[in-house]
């Protein structure tokens, strides 16, 4: 190589290790390698060169460029490094400070507890059914077996809204739309809001029920029985147990009350199930042959049973709310409880 | 229904313990809601006589007495008692005992009065918590002085008759045979399996010229009426042991008569009533309609006017007694009263309960007849009324008995295979079981090798075929006998939500993933509620269903609009401190096709938002779009007025054209009104509307070869121009942007009055398979630009 590229090649080598950064390293590198730099000039030197000198010329260019380009690589992988680890050191944050995130919601008690059920049942091939809310007196009532001078209907305070026209007090009224709309086998659930004229400390004049129904050859009591120790295991822990207790409905004949072994202290007697070891959660029974009937449903060929729930019941013993009326008042420190 | 332990036992050998009784009941269908012991709150109290008095040397109004409580010994009671005397016999609340007071309990200890011992206190009938229905003089003022051949230190409770339990029992709506002590009795002693013993119910007649006739004109308001005449009545006090029955269920005693048909009601459940004959004219009775306008005035001294809708009891010229409720003043028993006509009837239920709802007066009788009675009782309830006259010499029965039967009592017969009993439970129950059980339960068996003829017993008017009677019969052998099976032999069927219900739940989910808290509210509010909303008088939210017999005003309209429902739930919440919340609902409104109500009305699913305290309007709006986002449909939104929102801070939301649904901020000054100190906004959906244009299911996109361009474009606008319409314009006016988004508006003094400036990401789509070049990028830029000057008059930033 010339004397004269060597000191160009010295003289590019002093630069760059004074370059203190990456910017300065690129500053110092156009300097010489850019269009406008150093080797830029030689270039235009050479197109000037006679063309037998040039080869020669251009070859001791092209090895100045190479040596430059080895240099300002060997200094950039130094100052890389040392710049990462210079940014590594700044970039440090506070683990511990909270994340960013926009707060879930969450949903009511009641719907979840009504997913639930309809999750356990919806598995044992139970379609979902929503009747109206304002009902006849025909479906409320008197399809379920209940006159209009049946004492039965004293067990309820009724809203009227019309002659003949109601707040349905019971999401039973669906058992009879479901039966008109189809013949067995039926396996129907219908929750839904119900209304009674009743408000205390223990009652609210609207709460939700779940409804169940089967109605299909060879229906036992048994059966009853069966699925509802599979909804006590899948609500209340897997060692639940019910117990069936006769008791009344105009729309059922045997009738039972069902009683779910107490999930809080496991059967031995608490405060929660008053000492008994079980905790009464809902009604049920055969379907009566009369309703069977009301729906056109041959009742010497099929049987079915029934059974209704209060879900706001079932969320209240589920989740230890104390009291119905936090049901309602739809007070934050409450609603924001029920996460997913 | 409340039934003495004591009076139980009259009628079945009762060989367990009360406790063991409940369960057993509990187990059978009945529930004891509160099993009560009668000298729960009497304890240490026992019989002591006086055998010196002598006054307080420092007390003029005390005496210190010496008292032998036999077995226990002497004890020193210093008492302010004056009807105390030396040999008498009393009640003495021992050291550590308990007695009532002022309606709770009260401990008794030794203690010193007026510096001298007391070990214990003498008892009123009052503190033993009775009264002179169960021990003559409980109710004197001052000590309960008892017999003289009381025995001493013997437990005060058997001897005043405390010693008892009460079972307040549920009996279910078909059991109205079980609302009687007998009628319980029937079943302890069917589930004991001891025998029954029935009351008696023998007696003399004596045989009398007087005719009596009834005519029953509306046999199915009274299927039965058995009437009889009772001569020499002599009106006295009722024995104790029938005072304290009647005390014990919470009846006064009124005279012997009376007490006898109230006795009865309790015993049996068969309402009675006593005319006093010397008031009935024309000796006769007729059982009608009341004639339009026609009154009666009942023994408590109620006047009623009537309608053919009410039966009535009347002798040849008036009414007598309004049936099944209650008799009339004009033939009421008094202390004269010399000759009787008892009336045992069935009236059937609906008819005694719209007259006693009509008229608003109930009595035993009434709740009786409307629960359903039979009519095989009347005349075992006629016979037992006069034995009890015979056995309390009150009067003399006769042979002057009437009794009109509109049907004959002819027992139901079912036949019930042993299979279809079995069909229903699920188990083989042993048929020996089936009969014994039926049996006890006093039904009458014929059993053959497949079934059983059963005669049901006239008492159980409930009982109509197979399933009634597996109900008795697994009820008595035991619920424990059932073996859960899964749907052993059911078809199987598919389940779950259908396609509308899953999109309810994932319209929630929205919601939810927003931030936004699920709310329940009630599906009536108070018509108040909609004048906050400053809805005008012909609004159609106005149209609402309204309840006939709501609890109270503030729940006697149904929704047509959510939006009050959330406005108290956020006023509540900020009354209890809760500074920011973000609410939603998806509920039912009400829409009446017509008023007053002919039909069902419509009812339609809305959404209705809430927020306060954190976020404005535009995060509702963006809860909305999340909403839109997610069932990939396209709303607008357009400035609007409604009365209960801020006029600049309100929009109605669109659906093409239709609108769907509104959101905005609370009116401040509903917010005054309310004395609400935080901003609120609200929204509400017409999700029915909504739901029908969701989109059923996802289609695919290709991905375009090339990456999309973005530019940024700040100009500078009159302050009316909306985003929406640059937003229009700018899609319009060149067809490869693929989104134009406002990120930023300016206003300030540069910019002059009146102006602000609008930033846009503009997203250019690169087209088929060619990457889109800087150059055309800028050349479509400038397209934009020159339609927004040209329309708006917008000037490059």
């Amino acid at each position: 190589m010339d004397k004269s590229l060597e000191e160009i090649l010295q003289e590019a080598a002093d630069k760059f290790a004074l370059a203190a950064d990456s910017h300065a390293l690129y500053e110092a590198k156009t300097a010489f390698l850019g269009k406008m730099g150093r080797l830029g000039a030689l270039y235009k030197k050479l197109r000037e060169l006679p063309e037998a000198e040039r080869p020669a010329f251009g070859a001791q260019i092209n090895e100045l460029r190479r040596a430059i380009e080895e240099r300002v690589v060997a200094i950039e992988e130094k100052l890389h490094a040392r710049e990462m680890s210079a940014r590594l050191e700044k970039e440090q944050v506070d683990v511990t400070m909270p994340g960013r995130r926009r707060r879930q919601g969450t949903l009511h008690p009641v719907t979840r507890v009504k997913n639930l059920l309809i999750d356990v049942f919806a598995g044992m091939g139970f379609e979902v059914f929503e009747g109206p809310e304002i009902e006849t007196d025909y479906y409320n009532f008197t399809a379920l077996n209940t006159p209009a001078d049946h004492p039965a209907r004293d067990m309820q305070d009724t809203f009227y809204l019309a002659d003949g026209l109601l707040l349905r007090t019971q999401t039973s009224a669906g058992q009879i739309r479901m039966m008109e709309k189809k013949q067995p086998p039926i396996k129907m659930l219908s929750p839904g809001r119900v209304f009674r004229s009743d408000d205390d400390a223990t009652h609210s004049p609207m709460f939700h029920q779940m409804e169940g129904l089967v109605v299909d050859k060879n229906i036992t009591l048994c059966d009853l029985q069966g699925m509802l120790d599979e909804f006590a295991r899948v609500v209340f822990g897997k060692n639940s147990k019910t117990r069936l207790r006769p008791s009344y409905f105009p729309f059922t004949e045997p009738s039972v009350e069902v009683d779910v072994s107490c999930h809080a202290c496991g059967g031995k007697g608490c405060s929660l199930c008053k000492g008994t070891g079980w905790i009464e959660v809902l009604g049920a029974g055969m379907v009566n042959r009369r309703v069977l009937e009301n729906c056109n449903i041959d009742p010497d060929v099929y049987s079915g049973f029934a059974f209704g729930m209060g879900i706001e019941r079932i969320a209240m013993l589920k989740y230890g709310i104390n009291n119905i009326k936090l049901l309602t008042e739809n007070d934050v420190r409450f609603l924001s409880q029920f996460k997913d | 229904m409340i039934l003495p332990y004591s009076w139980l036992k009259d009628y079945v050998d009762v060989n367990v313990t009360p406790e063991e009784l409940q369960d057993k009941l509990f187990s059978c269908g009945f529930e004891v809601e509160e099993p009560t012991y009668l000298g729960k709150n009497v304890e240490n109290v026992v019989t002591g006589r006086i055998t010196k008095t002598e006054k307080h040397p420092d007390a003029d109004r005390l005496t210190i007495c010496q008292v032998d409580c036999g077995a226990l010994g002497a004890r020193q009671i210093v008492t302010a008692a004056t009807n105390v005397f030396e040999g008498a016999i009393v009640p003495v609340a021992l050291d550590n005992s308990t007695v009532l007071h002022e309606g709770g309990v009260q401990k008794i200890k030794t203690g010193k009065l007026r510096g001298v011992v007391s070990e214990g206190m003498f008892c009123s009938g009052e503190e033993l918590g009775i009264t002179d229905d169960f021990y003559e003089g409980a109710e004197v003022n001052g000590i309960l002085i008892l017999d003289e051949d009381t025995p001493l230190g013997t437990d005060i409770r058997p001897v005043v008759g405390i010693d008892d339990w009460l079972f307040d029992i549920a009996v279910t709506a078909n059991r109205p045979d079980c609302q009687s002590i007998f009628g319980m009795a029937r079943e302890v002693a069917a589930i004991l399996r001891l025998p029954l013993k029935a009351p008696a119910t023998d007696y003399t007649a004596r045989p009398t010229d007087v005719k009596i006739t009834v005519e029953v004109e509306e046999p199915t308001l009274c299927p039965r009426y058995v009437g009889n005449y009772v001569a020499d009545v002599k009106i006295g006090t009722s024995p104790r042991w029938m005072r304290r029955r009647l005390a014990l269920c919470g009846l006064r005693s009124v005279s012997d008569i009376v007490d006898i048909t109230n006795f009865v009601l309790l015993e049996l459940g068969q309402p009675m009533h006593a005319f006093d004959r010397n008031y009935l004219e024309g000796d006769g009775i007729v059982v009608r309609r009341a004639r339009e306008g026609e009154t009666i005035t009942t023994l408590d001294e109620k006047q009623f006017t009537l309608t053919p809708d009410n039966l009535l009891i009347c002798d040849r010229k008036k009414g007598v007694a309004l049936a099944g409720i209650m008799g009339g003043l004009n033939s009421e028993i008094k202390a004269d009263t010399r000759e009787v006509f008892f009336e045992a009837a069935k009236f059937a239920r609906d008819s005694v309960r719209k007259t006693s709802r009509a008229l608003g007066q109930r009595s035993d009788s009434s709740a009786r007849f409307e629960k359903g009675m039979d009519a095989w009782t009347c005349g075992v309830a006629m016979d037992r009324a006069l034995h009890l006259v015979e056995q309390l010499g009150c009067g003399t029965p006769t042979s002057c008995r009437a009794d009109v039967n509109a049907d004959p009592l002819t027992p139901k017969t079912i036949e019930a295979g042993y299979d279809r009993i079995d069909a229903v439970l699920g188990i083989s129950v042993p048929h020996a079981d089936m009969v014994a059980i039926l049996e006890r339960l006093g039904f009458g068996v014929t059993a053959s090798e497949g079934g059983m003829s059963v005669v049901v017993p006239l008492w159980r008017e409930d009982v109509d075929g197979y399933p009634d009677l597996a109900e008795e019969i697994i009820r008595s052998y035991g619920y424990e006998h059932i073996v859960p099976t899964f749907l052993a032999r059911a078809t199987v069927t598919r389940g779950g939500l259908d396609a509308a219900q899953k999109t309810e739940e994932k319209c929630k989910r929205v919601f939810q993933n927003e931030g936004y808290f699920e709310t329940c509210s009630y599906s009536f509010y108070s018509p108040k509620d909609l004048d906050l909303l400053r809805l005008p008088a012909d609004a159609a939210e106005r149209e609402a269903v309204k309840i006939l017999n709501p609890i109270g005003e503030d729940l006697s309209v149904l929704r047509t609009i959510l939006a009050p429902s959330m406005i108290w739930n956020i006023v509540r919440n900020v009354r209890r401190g809760n500074d920011a919340g973000r609410l939603f609902e998806l509920a039912n409104v009400y829409l009446p096709k017509s008023l007053p109500l002919t039909e069902q009305p419509e009812e339609r699913k809305h959404i209705s938002l809430g927020i306060w305290g954190e976020g404005d309007f535009f995060d509702l709006k963006g809860a909305v779009e999340a909403l839109a986002e997610a069932f990939d449909i396209k709303l607008t939104f357009e400035r609007t007025q409604k009365p209960f929102l801020h006029p600049g801070v309100a929009a109605c939301v669109k659906l093409g054209e239709k609108e769907v649904g509104w959101l905005g901020e609370l009116h401040p000054a509903v917010c005054e009104e309310l004395a609400l100190e935080k901003r609120a906004y609200l929204g509400e959906l017409d999700y029915a509307a909504l739901s029908k244009k969701f989109a059923k299911d996802i289609t695919f996109h290709a991905i375009p070869k090339y990456p999309d361009v973005e530019r940024d474009l700040a100009v500078v606008v009159a302050e009316e121009v909306t985003c929406a319409q640059m937003e229009a314009c700018i899609l319009k006016s060149c067809k490869a942007v693929r989104k134009a988004e406002l990120f930023d508006v300016f206003r300030g003094p540069v910019l002059g009055k009146g102006k602000k400036s609008m930033a846009f990401h503009i997203t250019f789509a690169a087209e088929g398979d060619k990457a889109l070049t800087p150059e055309a990028a800028e050349n479509y830029f400038k397209k934009i630009v020159d339609a927004l000057h040209k329309n708006f008059g917008a000037e490059l930033r």
